[in-house]
Protein backbone atom coordinates (compact mmCIF):
# COMPACT_ATOMS: atom_id res chain seq x y z
CA UNK A 1 0.00 0.00 0.00
CA UNK A 2 1.81 3.27 -0.66
CA UNK A 3 0.00 6.68 -1.24
CA UNK A 4 -2.75 6.70 1.09
CA UNK A 5 -4.99 9.31 -0.80
CA UNK A 6 -8.21 8.24 1.10
CA UNK A 7 -6.99 8.95 4.06
CA UNK A 8 -5.49 12.53 3.13
CA UNK A 9 -9.21 13.05 1.57
CA UNK A 10 -10.95 12.23 5.23
CA UNK A 11 -8.62 14.45 6.88
CA UNK A 12 -9.22 17.21 4.05
CA UNK A 13 -12.58 16.72 4.62
CA UNK A 14 -13.15 16.68 8.20
CA UNK A 15 -11.33 19.43 8.85
CA UNK A 16 -13.25 21.92 6.22
CA UNK A 17 -16.07 20.76 8.61
CA UNK A 18 -14.54 21.91 11.43
CA UNK A 19 -14.30 24.70 10.13
CA UNK A 20 -17.94 25.18 8.73
CA UNK A 21 -19.24 24.19 12.62
CA UNK A 22 -18.04 27.41 13.50
CA UNK A 23 -18.97 29.18 10.04
CA UNK A 24 -20.72 31.97 12.09
CA UNK A 25 -17.93 33.13 13.67
CA UNK A 26 -15.34 32.58 10.77
CA UNK A 27 -16.90 34.45 8.11
CA UNK A 28 -18.69 36.84 10.23
CA UNK A 29 -15.38 37.96 11.96
CA UNK A 30 -13.39 38.69 9.30
CA UNK A 31 -15.69 41.03 7.09
CA UNK A 32 -16.52 42.93 10.42
CA UNK A 33 -12.77 43.63 10.70
CA UNK A 34 -12.34 43.90 7.15
CA UNK A 35 -15.53 46.70 6.91
CA UNK A 36 -14.05 48.74 9.91
CA UNK A 37 -10.45 48.60 8.33
CA UNK A 38 -12.66 49.94 5.61
CA UNK A 39 -14.50 52.55 7.50
CA UNK A 40 -11.69 53.90 9.48
CA UNK A 41 -8.58 53.85 7.01
CA UNK A 42 -10.72 53.61 3.65
CA UNK A 43 -13.09 56.47 4.63
CA UNK A 44 -12.44 58.31 7.41
CA UNK A 45 -8.27 58.86 6.71
CA UNK A 46 -8.25 57.74 3.29
CA UNK A 47 -10.15 60.67 2.09
CA UNK A 48 -7.28 62.70 2.90
CA UNK A 49 -4.25 60.19 1.59
CA UNK A 50 -4.99 60.55 -2.20
CA UNK A 51 -3.34 58.33 -4.77
CA UNK A 52 -0.42 56.19 -3.59
CA UNK A 53 1.64 55.66 -6.80
CA UNK A 54 -1.59 55.91 -8.84
CA UNK A 55 -3.67 53.50 -6.79
CA UNK A 56 -6.89 55.15 -4.74
CA UNK A 57 -5.85 54.51 -1.31
CA UNK A 58 -8.62 52.69 0.08
CA UNK A 59 -7.82 50.11 -2.71
CA UNK A 60 -4.12 50.53 -2.79
CA UNK A 61 -4.64 49.05 1.45
CA UNK A 62 -6.80 46.16 -0.03
CA UNK A 63 -3.82 43.81 -0.51
CA UNK A 64 -2.35 44.77 2.90
CA UNK A 65 -5.69 43.84 4.67
CA UNK A 66 -6.41 40.45 2.59
CA UNK A 67 -2.53 39.73 3.78
CA UNK A 68 -3.22 40.64 7.45
CA UNK A 69 -6.02 38.37 7.66
CA UNK A 70 -4.45 35.63 5.27
CA UNK A 71 -1.51 35.58 7.44
CA UNK A 72 -3.25 35.63 10.48
CA UNK A 73 -6.24 33.07 10.29
CA UNK A 74 -4.52 30.69 7.74
CA UNK A 75 -1.38 30.22 10.76
CA UNK A 76 -4.23 29.95 13.49
CA UNK A 77 -5.99 27.50 11.61
CA UNK A 78 -3.11 25.40 10.70
CA UNK A 79 -1.80 25.65 14.29
CA UNK A 80 -5.47 24.50 15.54
CA UNK A 81 -5.96 21.80 13.23
CA UNK A 82 -2.93 19.67 14.60
CA UNK A 83 -2.59 20.84 17.87
CA UNK A 84 -6.10 20.13 19.48
CA UNK A 85 -5.85 16.43 18.48
CA UNK A 86 -2.45 16.74 20.41
CA UNK A 87 -4.00 18.53 23.32
CA UNK A 88 -7.15 16.12 23.43
CA UNK A 89 -5.56 12.54 22.59
CA UNK A 90 -7.50 12.35 19.34
CA UNK A 91 -4.00 11.93 17.44
CA UNK A 92 -3.90 8.65 18.61
CA UNK A 93 -6.37 7.40 15.69
CA UNK A 94 -3.84 9.62 13.26
CA UNK A 95 -0.76 7.73 14.37
CA UNK A 96 -1.89 4.46 14.42
CA UNK A 97 -3.57 4.81 10.79
CA UNK A 98 -1.61 4.22 7.58
CA UNK A 99 -1.22 7.94 6.69
CA UNK A 100 2.19 9.44 6.65
CA UNK A 101 3.60 13.11 6.55
CA UNK A 102 2.14 13.17 2.79
CA UNK A 103 -1.19 12.68 3.66
CA UNK A 104 -1.25 14.55 6.77
CA UNK A 105 -0.09 17.55 5.43
CA UNK A 106 -2.62 17.72 2.37
CA UNK A 107 -5.27 16.83 4.46
CA UNK A 108 -4.76 19.76 7.78
CA UNK A 109 -2.20 21.92 5.44
CA UNK A 110 -4.59 21.40 2.57
CA UNK A 111 -7.73 22.29 4.43
CA UNK A 112 -6.54 25.65 6.35
CA UNK A 113 -5.24 26.33 3.12
CA UNK A 114 -8.82 26.24 1.29
CA UNK A 115 -10.29 28.16 4.49
CA UNK A 116 -8.03 30.74 3.74
CA UNK A 117 -8.67 30.95 -0.03
CA UNK A 118 -12.53 30.90 1.10
CA UNK A 119 -11.58 33.73 3.75
CA UNK A 120 -10.22 35.84 0.90
CA UNK A 121 -12.56 35.46 -1.02
CA UNK A 122 -15.09 36.91 1.57
CA UNK A 123 -12.64 40.00 2.14
CA UNK A 124 -12.52 40.77 -1.47
CA UNK A 125 -16.18 40.55 -1.63
CA UNK A 126 -16.26 43.24 1.21
CA UNK A 127 -13.81 45.27 -0.14
CA UNK A 128 -15.94 45.58 -3.11
CA UNK A 129 -18.80 47.26 -0.72
CA UNK A 130 -16.54 50.02 0.21
CA UNK A 131 -14.12 50.87 -2.84
CA UNK A 132 -13.93 49.85 -6.64
CA UNK A 133 -10.80 48.01 -7.63
CA UNK A 134 -9.82 46.27 -10.40
CA UNK A 135 -7.22 43.60 -10.04
CA UNK A 136 -4.29 43.97 -12.58
CA UNK A 137 -2.87 40.31 -12.96
CA UNK A 138 -6.11 37.92 -11.22
CA UNK A 139 -4.60 34.85 -12.03
CA UNK A 140 -1.16 35.48 -10.19
CA UNK A 141 -3.04 36.95 -7.75
CA UNK A 142 -4.78 33.74 -6.98
CA UNK A 143 -2.12 31.54 -7.50
CA UNK A 144 -0.08 34.16 -5.10
CA UNK A 145 -2.63 33.82 -2.73
CA UNK A 146 -2.48 30.08 -2.73
CA UNK A 147 0.92 30.08 -2.51
CA UNK A 148 1.19 32.40 0.82
CA UNK A 149 -1.62 30.19 2.48
CA UNK A 150 -0.12 26.76 1.72
CA UNK A 151 3.25 28.48 3.04
CA UNK A 152 1.33 29.86 6.31
CA UNK A 153 -0.90 26.52 6.87
CA UNK A 154 2.35 24.58 6.96
CA UNK A 155 4.15 27.24 9.13
CA UNK A 156 0.82 27.04 11.80
CA UNK A 157 1.34 23.15 11.13
CA UNK A 158 4.64 23.22 12.78
CA UNK A 159 3.35 26.15 15.49
CA UNK A 160 0.67 23.73 16.74
CA UNK A 161 3.54 20.82 16.94
CA UNK A 162 5.74 23.31 18.77
CA UNK A 163 3.31 24.55 21.42
CA UNK A 164 3.03 23.12 24.29
CA UNK A 165 0.15 25.06 25.58
CA UNK A 166 -2.60 27.39 24.05
CA UNK A 167 -0.75 30.85 24.97
CA UNK A 168 2.25 29.71 22.58
CA UNK A 169 -0.59 28.74 20.00
CA UNK A 170 -1.54 32.60 20.24
CA UNK A 171 2.06 34.31 20.89
CA UNK A 172 3.34 33.73 16.96
CA UNK A 173 0.36 35.27 15.42
CA UNK A 174 -0.06 38.05 18.05
CA UNK A 175 3.43 39.30 18.99
CA UNK A 176 4.53 38.17 15.63
CA UNK A 177 2.48 38.30 12.41
CA UNK A 178 0.37 41.00 13.32
CA UNK A 179 3.14 43.40 14.43
CA UNK A 180 4.59 42.60 11.36
CA UNK A 181 2.07 43.14 9.18
CA UNK A 182 1.11 46.43 10.14
CA UNK A 183 4.36 47.40 9.66
CA UNK A 184 5.21 45.55 6.25
CA UNK A 185 3.29 47.95 3.92
CA UNK A 186 -0.59 47.11 4.76
CA UNK A 187 -0.80 50.84 5.39
CA UNK A 188 1.45 52.48 3.42
CA UNK A 189 4.49 51.74 0.82
CA UNK A 190 7.65 51.59 1.97
CA UNK A 191 9.14 54.39 0.03
CA UNK A 192 7.02 56.73 2.14
CA UNK A 193 9.27 56.11 5.04
CA UNK A 194 11.86 58.28 6.55
CA UNK A 195 15.46 57.40 6.01
CA UNK A 196 16.61 54.89 7.42
CA UNK A 197 13.22 53.48 8.14
CA UNK A 198 13.10 52.37 4.56
CA UNK A 199 15.81 50.43 4.59
CA UNK A 200 15.31 48.68 8.05
CA UNK A 201 11.42 47.88 6.64
CA UNK A 202 13.37 45.47 4.11
CA UNK A 203 14.21 43.43 6.91
CA UNK A 204 10.59 42.70 7.65
CA UNK A 205 9.52 39.53 5.70
CA UNK A 206 5.81 40.38 5.68
CA UNK A 207 6.80 43.37 3.27
CA UNK A 208 7.72 40.88 0.55
CA UNK A 209 4.61 39.31 1.55
CA UNK A 210 2.35 42.51 0.95
CA UNK A 211 4.75 43.95 -2.24
CA UNK A 212 4.04 40.85 -4.05
CA UNK A 213 0.37 41.00 -3.23
CA UNK A 214 0.50 44.58 -3.90
CA UNK A 215 2.04 44.06 -7.75
CA UNK A 216 -0.51 41.31 -8.48
CA UNK A 217 -3.05 43.55 -7.95
CA UNK A 218 -1.91 47.08 -9.22
CA UNK A 219 1.12 46.35 -10.80
CA UNK A 220 2.87 48.64 -8.43
CA UNK A 221 5.15 47.19 -5.49
CA UNK A 222 8.14 48.24 -3.40
CA UNK A 223 10.19 45.41 -4.34
CA UNK A 224 10.41 43.65 -7.33
CA UNK A 225 7.32 40.83 -7.54
CA UNK A 226 10.24 37.86 -8.72
CA UNK A 227 12.08 39.02 -5.34
CA UNK A 228 8.40 38.72 -4.02
CA UNK A 229 8.08 35.22 -5.03
CA UNK A 230 11.24 33.60 -4.55
CA UNK A 231 10.98 34.53 -0.46
CA UNK A 232 7.37 33.24 -0.27
CA UNK A 233 8.65 30.28 -2.05
CA UNK A 234 11.90 30.10 0.16
CA UNK A 235 9.91 29.97 3.35
CA UNK A 236 7.62 27.22 1.67
CA UNK A 237 10.78 25.13 1.52
CA UNK A 238 11.98 26.09 4.82
CA UNK A 239 8.51 25.12 6.25
CA UNK A 240 8.54 21.86 4.47
CA UNK A 241 11.85 20.75 5.47
CA UNK A 242 11.14 21.34 9.50
CA UNK A 243 7.67 19.54 9.09
CA UNK A 244 9.79 16.43 6.90
CA UNK A 245 12.47 16.57 10.30
CA UNK A 246 9.52 16.47 12.76
CA UNK A 247 7.78 13.39 10.80
CA UNK A 248 11.05 11.66 10.45
CA UNK A 249 12.05 12.23 14.25
CA UNK A 250 8.46 12.03 15.72
CA UNK A 251 8.77 15.47 17.65
CA UNK A 252 6.32 16.10 19.74
CA UNK A 253 4.10 13.73 18.22
CA UNK A 254 5.27 10.10 18.96
CA UNK A 255 7.20 9.43 22.86
CA UNK B 1 -1.19 -21.70 14.60
CA UNK B 2 -0.06 -18.97 12.57
CA UNK B 3 1.49 -16.01 14.20
CA UNK B 4 0.43 -12.70 13.19
CA UNK B 5 2.59 -10.15 15.34
CA UNK B 6 5.55 -11.32 16.48
CA UNK B 7 8.37 -8.59 18.84
CA UNK B 8 11.58 -9.64 19.29
CA UNK B 9 13.55 -8.04 21.67
CA UNK B 10 11.25 -4.53 21.78
CA UNK B 11 12.33 -2.39 24.00
CA UNK B 12 11.80 1.41 24.78
CA UNK B 13 14.13 3.38 27.05
CA UNK B 14 13.21 7.07 27.59
CA UNK B 15 15.71 10.46 27.06
CA UNK B 16 15.63 10.49 31.11
CA UNK B 17 16.48 6.34 31.50
CA UNK B 18 13.61 5.10 32.30
CA UNK B 19 13.24 1.42 30.78
CA UNK B 20 9.41 1.47 29.89
CA UNK B 21 9.89 -1.94 27.84
CA UNK B 22 13.23 -4.11 28.24
CA UNK B 23 13.55 -6.90 25.44
CA UNK B 24 9.88 -8.10 24.93
CA UNK B 25 9.40 -11.16 22.94
CA UNK B 26 5.81 -11.99 22.02
CA UNK B 27 3.71 -13.91 19.31
CA UNK B 28 -0.03 -13.89 18.89
CA UNK B 29 -1.69 -15.98 17.38
CA UNK B 30 -4.35 -15.69 14.46
CA UNK B 31 -7.96 -15.27 16.08
CA UNK B 32 -6.67 -16.03 20.10
CA UNK B 33 -7.23 -12.65 22.59
CA UNK B 34 -4.70 -12.07 24.94
CA UNK B 35 -5.05 -10.33 27.81
CA UNK B 36 -1.77 -8.46 29.15
CA UNK B 37 -1.85 -8.13 32.59
CA UNK B 38 0.38 -5.73 34.39
CA UNK B 39 0.53 -3.25 37.66
CA UNK B 40 0.07 0.66 36.49
CA UNK B 41 3.25 1.73 34.75
CA UNK B 42 4.11 -1.66 33.97
CA UNK B 43 4.33 -1.23 30.33
CA UNK B 44 1.30 -2.52 28.65
CA UNK B 45 0.29 0.65 27.02
CA UNK B 46 4.13 1.66 25.93
CA UNK B 47 3.53 -1.75 24.51
CA UNK B 48 0.38 -1.04 22.75
CA UNK B 49 1.76 2.17 21.62
CA UNK B 50 4.88 0.78 20.20
CA UNK B 51 2.57 -1.77 17.62
CA UNK B 52 0.58 0.94 17.08
CA UNK B 53 3.03 3.68 15.76
CA UNK B 54 2.37 6.13 19.27
CA UNK B 55 5.73 4.71 20.37
CA UNK B 56 8.94 4.75 19.25
CA UNK B 57 10.83 1.73 19.98
CA UNK B 58 14.79 2.17 20.56
CA UNK B 59 15.36 -1.85 20.11
CA UNK B 60 14.06 -4.60 18.58
CA UNK B 61 11.94 -5.67 15.98
CA UNK B 62 8.24 -5.99 15.08
CA UNK B 63 6.27 -7.68 12.43
CA UNK B 64 2.38 -7.73 11.65
CA UNK B 65 1.15 -9.71 9.38
CA UNK B 66 4.39 -10.65 7.57
CA UNK B 67 5.11 -7.24 7.43
CA UNK B 68 8.31 -5.22 9.06
CA UNK B 69 6.63 -2.53 10.84
CA UNK B 70 9.54 -0.16 10.89
CA UNK B 71 9.94 -0.34 7.08
CA UNK B 72 6.20 -1.59 5.56
CA UNK B 73 3.91 0.34 8.02
CA UNK B 74 1.44 1.20 5.89
CA UNK B 75 0.39 -2.21 4.75
CA UNK B 76 0.24 -3.74 8.69
CA UNK B 77 -1.07 -0.79 10.45
CA UNK B 78 -4.20 -1.48 7.90
CA UNK B 79 -5.17 -4.55 9.35
CA UNK B 80 -4.58 -2.94 12.92
CA UNK B 81 -7.17 -1.40 15.03
CA UNK B 82 -6.46 0.62 18.53
CA UNK B 83 -9.16 1.51 20.93
CA UNK B 84 -7.56 3.52 23.50
CA UNK B 85 -7.38 4.08 27.09
CA UNK B 86 -8.63 7.56 27.25
CA UNK B 87 -12.25 8.76 26.17
CA UNK B 88 -10.61 10.58 23.14
CA UNK B 89 -12.68 11.70 20.77
CA UNK B 90 -13.84 14.80 18.60
CA UNK B 91 -16.82 15.59 21.26
CA UNK B 92 -18.82 17.68 18.85
CA UNK B 93 -18.87 15.33 16.26
CA UNK B 94 -21.89 12.87 15.22
CA UNK B 95 -21.04 9.87 15.46
CA UNK B 96 -21.52 8.42 12.83
CA UNK B 97 -19.33 10.81 10.72
CA UNK B 98 -16.84 10.08 13.57
CA UNK B 99 -16.96 6.39 12.62
CA UNK B 100 -16.87 7.18 8.81
CA UNK B 101 -14.46 8.97 9.12
CA UNK B 102 -12.07 6.22 11.09
CA UNK B 103 -12.99 4.15 7.86
CA UNK B 104 -11.59 6.48 5.61
CA UNK B 105 -8.20 7.66 7.51
CA UNK B 106 -7.56 3.63 7.13
CA UNK B 107 -7.97 4.37 3.21
CA UNK B 108 -11.03 2.12 2.60
CA UNK B 109 -14.15 3.36 0.66
CA UNK B 110 -17.37 4.61 2.28
CA UNK B 111 -19.17 1.57 3.30
CA UNK B 112 -22.78 2.80 4.71
CA UNK B 113 -23.63 -0.92 4.95
CA UNK B 114 -20.50 -1.46 6.81
CA UNK B 115 -20.77 1.40 9.32
CA UNK B 116 -24.36 0.57 9.86
CA UNK B 117 -23.44 -3.01 10.79
CA UNK B 118 -20.50 -2.21 13.11
CA UNK B 119 -22.71 0.66 14.51
CA UNK B 120 -26.01 -2.15 15.45
CA UNK B 121 -23.47 -4.61 17.00
CA UNK B 122 -22.81 -1.75 19.41
CA UNK B 123 -26.25 -0.54 20.06
CA UNK B 124 -25.27 2.84 18.44
CA UNK B 125 -27.72 3.13 15.68
CA UNK B 126 -30.39 4.61 17.17
CA UNK B 127 -27.71 7.28 18.49
CA UNK B 128 -25.79 7.52 15.32
CA UNK B 129 -26.72 11.30 14.57
CA UNK B 130 -26.21 12.68 17.86
CA UNK B 131 -23.08 14.20 19.26
CA UNK B 132 -20.53 12.02 20.49
CA UNK B 133 -20.61 14.67 23.82
CA UNK B 134 -24.07 13.76 24.67
CA UNK B 135 -23.67 10.26 24.76
CA UNK B 136 -22.90 8.29 28.28
CA UNK B 137 -19.71 7.19 29.53
CA UNK B 138 -20.40 3.52 28.15
CA UNK B 139 -21.79 4.63 24.81
CA UNK B 140 -19.02 7.05 24.50
CA UNK B 141 -16.55 3.86 24.88
CA UNK B 142 -18.67 2.02 22.65
CA UNK B 143 -17.96 4.66 20.22
CA UNK B 144 -14.23 4.09 19.88
CA UNK B 145 -14.77 0.96 19.64
CA UNK B 146 -17.05 1.61 16.52
CA UNK B 147 -14.14 3.58 15.12
CA UNK B 148 -11.70 1.11 15.47
CA UNK B 149 -13.98 -1.62 13.72
CA UNK B 150 -14.64 0.59 10.84
CA UNK B 151 -11.98 -0.59 8.81
CA UNK B 152 -12.41 -4.21 9.68
CA UNK B 153 -9.23 -4.52 11.77
CA UNK B 154 -7.79 -8.09 12.04
CA UNK B 155 -5.81 -7.62 14.58
CA UNK B 156 -7.73 -5.33 17.41
CA UNK B 157 -5.76 -3.99 20.86
CA UNK B 158 -7.96 -2.97 23.50
CA UNK B 159 -6.27 -0.61 26.30
CA UNK B 160 -8.00 -1.21 29.42
CA UNK B 161 -11.42 -1.01 27.63
CA UNK B 162 -13.37 -1.46 30.99
CA UNK B 163 -11.52 0.50 33.00
CA UNK B 164 -13.75 3.17 34.81
CA UNK B 165 -17.07 1.45 33.34
CA UNK B 166 -19.48 0.24 35.62
CA UNK B 167 -20.53 -3.88 36.40
CA UNK B 168 -22.82 -4.02 33.65
CA UNK B 169 -21.08 -2.24 31.12
CA UNK B 170 -18.40 -4.16 31.47
CA UNK B 171 -19.95 -7.72 31.51
CA UNK B 172 -21.79 -5.91 28.18
CA UNK B 173 -17.83 -5.46 26.80
CA UNK B 174 -17.13 -8.59 26.96
CA UNK B 175 -20.22 -10.04 25.32
CA UNK B 176 -18.80 -7.53 22.54
CA UNK B 177 -15.34 -8.59 22.98
CA UNK B 178 -16.76 -12.55 22.95
CA UNK B 179 -18.33 -11.20 19.27
CA UNK B 180 -15.41 -9.86 18.27
CA UNK B 181 -14.00 -13.14 18.63
CA UNK B 182 -16.06 -15.19 16.98
CA UNK B 183 -15.93 -12.81 13.85
CA UNK B 184 -11.98 -14.40 14.00
CA UNK B 185 -10.75 -11.38 15.07
CA UNK B 186 -7.74 -11.57 17.16
CA UNK B 187 -7.63 -9.39 20.07
CA UNK B 188 -4.96 -8.08 22.52
CA UNK B 189 -6.22 -6.53 25.48
CA UNK B 190 -4.61 -4.87 28.46
CA UNK B 191 -6.43 -4.83 32.20
CA UNK B 192 -5.77 -4.59 35.37
CA UNK B 193 -9.46 -6.59 35.94
CA UNK B 194 -7.98 -9.76 36.49
CA UNK B 195 -11.46 -11.40 36.46
CA UNK B 196 -11.32 -9.74 32.93
CA UNK B 197 -8.48 -11.75 31.78
CA UNK B 198 -9.65 -14.83 33.57
CA UNK B 199 -13.58 -14.57 31.89
CA UNK B 200 -12.01 -14.17 28.41
CA UNK B 201 -8.19 -14.43 27.91
CA UNK B 202 -7.04 -17.45 25.99
CA UNK B 203 -3.44 -17.00 27.06
CA UNK B 204 -1.96 -14.74 29.60
CA UNK B 205 0.73 -12.49 29.28
CA UNK B 206 2.52 -10.74 32.91
CA UNK B 207 4.12 -7.67 32.53
CA UNK B 208 6.24 -5.96 35.24
CA UNK B 209 8.82 -2.86 35.23
CA UNK B 210 9.13 -3.56 31.07
CA UNK B 211 9.51 -6.67 31.26
CA UNK B 212 7.50 -10.10 30.01
CA UNK B 213 7.63 -12.53 33.12
CA UNK B 214 5.08 -14.60 31.72
CA UNK B 215 3.28 -15.91 28.76
CA UNK B 216 1.30 -18.82 28.72
CA UNK B 217 -2.11 -20.51 27.86
CA UNK B 218 -4.82 -19.10 30.69
CA UNK B 219 -5.53 -22.98 31.15
CA UNK B 220 -2.07 -24.01 31.80
CA UNK B 221 -1.07 -21.28 33.90
CA UNK B 222 -3.50 -22.09 36.30
CA UNK B 223 -2.82 -25.35 36.14
CA UNK B 224 1.08 -24.79 36.96
CA UNK B 225 0.57 -22.34 39.42
CA UNK B 226 -2.72 -22.30 40.71
CA UNK B 227 -2.99 -23.49 44.45
CA UNK B 228 -5.71 -25.20 46.97
CA UNK B 229 -5.98 -23.97 50.33
CA UNK B 230 -8.12 -25.24 53.01
CA UNK B 231 -8.05 -23.98 56.15
CA UNK B 232 -9.24 -27.39 58.84
CA UNK B 233 -10.86 -24.96 62.22
CA UNK B 234 -9.51 -27.44 65.21
CA UNK B 235 -11.67 -28.84 67.91
CA UNK B 236 -8.78 -28.82 70.56
CA UNK B 237 -5.42 -26.96 69.86
CA UNK B 238 -2.61 -29.04 68.04
CA UNK B 239 1.12 -28.40 69.54
CA UNK B 240 2.66 -29.91 66.28
CA UNK B 241 1.59 -31.53 63.07
CA UNK B 242 0.52 -35.41 63.87
CA UNK B 243 3.00 -37.81 62.21
CA UNK B 244 0.00 -39.58 61.27
CA UNK B 245 -0.56 -36.51 58.51
CA UNK B 246 2.42 -38.15 56.98
CA UNK B 247 3.49 -36.02 53.90
CA UNK B 248 0.30 -33.91 53.42
CA UNK B 249 1.70 -29.88 53.26
CA UNK B 250 0.17 -28.62 56.39
CA UNK B 251 1.18 -26.33 58.54
CA UNK B 252 -0.15 -24.94 61.82
CA UNK B 253 -2.06 -21.16 62.13
CA UNK B 254 -3.45 -19.22 64.93
CA UNK B 255 -1.35 -20.69 67.79
CA UNK B 256 -2.39 -24.45 66.77
CA UNK B 257 -6.03 -23.30 66.59
CA UNK B 258 -5.98 -23.71 62.38
CA UNK B 259 -4.21 -26.49 60.75
CA UNK B 260 -3.49 -25.17 57.01
CA UNK B 261 -2.98 -27.13 53.64
CA UNK B 262 -1.66 -25.43 50.80
CA UNK B 263 -0.84 -27.70 47.79
CA UNK B 264 -1.93 -28.67 44.21
CA UNK B 265 -1.51 -27.49 41.07
CA UNK B 266 -4.95 -26.07 39.59
CA UNK B 267 -5.85 -29.53 38.32
CA UNK B 268 -7.35 -31.21 40.82
CA UNK B 269 -4.81 -32.46 42.65
CA UNK B 270 -5.37 -30.71 45.89
CA UNK B 271 -8.60 -31.11 46.21
CA UNK B 272 -7.93 -34.82 46.02
CA UNK B 273 -5.26 -34.04 48.71
CA UNK B 274 -7.78 -31.87 51.04
CA UNK B 275 -10.04 -35.20 50.87
CA UNK B 276 -6.72 -37.48 51.83
CA UNK B 277 -6.36 -34.93 54.32
CA UNK B 278 -10.02 -34.75 55.63
CA UNK B 279 -10.03 -39.20 55.54
CA UNK B 280 -6.23 -39.11 57.65
CA UNK B 281 -7.39 -36.52 60.20
CA UNK B 282 -10.54 -38.45 61.30
CA UNK B 283 -8.34 -41.73 60.87
CA UNK B 284 -5.91 -39.96 63.71
CA UNK B 285 -8.58 -38.63 65.91
CA UNK B 286 -8.66 -35.03 65.64
CA UNK B 287 -11.71 -33.13 65.10
CA UNK B 288 -12.37 -30.43 63.73
CA UNK B 289 -15.43 -28.01 63.34
CA UNK B 290 -15.29 -26.38 59.87
CA UNK B 291 -13.28 -26.88 56.51
CA UNK B 292 -12.54 -23.45 54.53
CA UNK B 293 -11.13 -24.22 50.90
CA UNK B 294 -9.66 -21.52 48.16
CA UNK B 295 -9.01 -22.43 44.93
CA UNK B 296 -5.90 -19.65 43.63
CA UNK B 297 -7.54 -17.77 41.20
CA UNK B 298 -5.19 -15.93 38.35
CA UNK B 299 -5.16 -12.79 40.58
CA UNK B 300 -3.19 -14.93 43.03
CA UNK B 301 -0.88 -16.21 40.45
CA UNK B 302 -0.25 -12.48 39.44
CA UNK B 303 0.39 -11.19 42.57
CA UNK B 304 2.59 -14.03 43.24
CA UNK B 305 4.37 -13.67 40.52
CA UNK B 306 4.75 -9.49 40.30
CA UNK B 307 6.27 -9.91 44.37
CA UNK B 308 9.06 -12.51 42.90
CA UNK B 309 9.69 -10.23 39.79
CA UNK B 310 11.28 -12.71 37.98
CA UNK B 311 10.59 -15.53 34.91
CA UNK B 312 8.36 -18.19 36.78
CA UNK B 313 9.00 -21.34 35.29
Amino acid sequence: MSFNARGAWSIFIRELMRFLRTAFQSVLAPVMTTSLYFIVFGAAIGGRMGDIGGVDYAAFIIPGLLMLTLLGETTSNASFGIYMPRFTGTIYELLSAPVGVAETLIGFVGAAAVKSLILAAIILATARLFVDYHIAHPIIALLYIMLVAAAFALFGFILGIWADGFEKLGIIPMLFLTPLTFLGGTFYSIAMLPKPWDTIALFNPIVYLVSGLRWAFYGTADVHFTVSLAITLGFLAVCVAVIAVIFRTGWRLRT
Amino acid sequence: METILELAGLGKTYPGGLKALDGVDLAIRKGEIFALLGPNGAGKTTLIGAVCGLVRPTAGTMRAFGHDLATDWRAARRRIGLVPQEMATDMFEPVIRAVTYSRGLFGLAPDAGRIEQVLRSLSLWEKRNDQIRTLSGGMKRRVLIAKALAHEPELLFLDEPTAGVDVELRKDMWRQIGALRERGTTIILTTHYIEEAEEMADRVGIIDKGRLLMVDEKAEMMARLGRTEARFTLAASLGRIPPALGDIPVELDNGGRVLVYRGGDGTGKGKAEVADLTKALIAAGIDYTGIDVHESSLEDIFVQLIERGEVAA
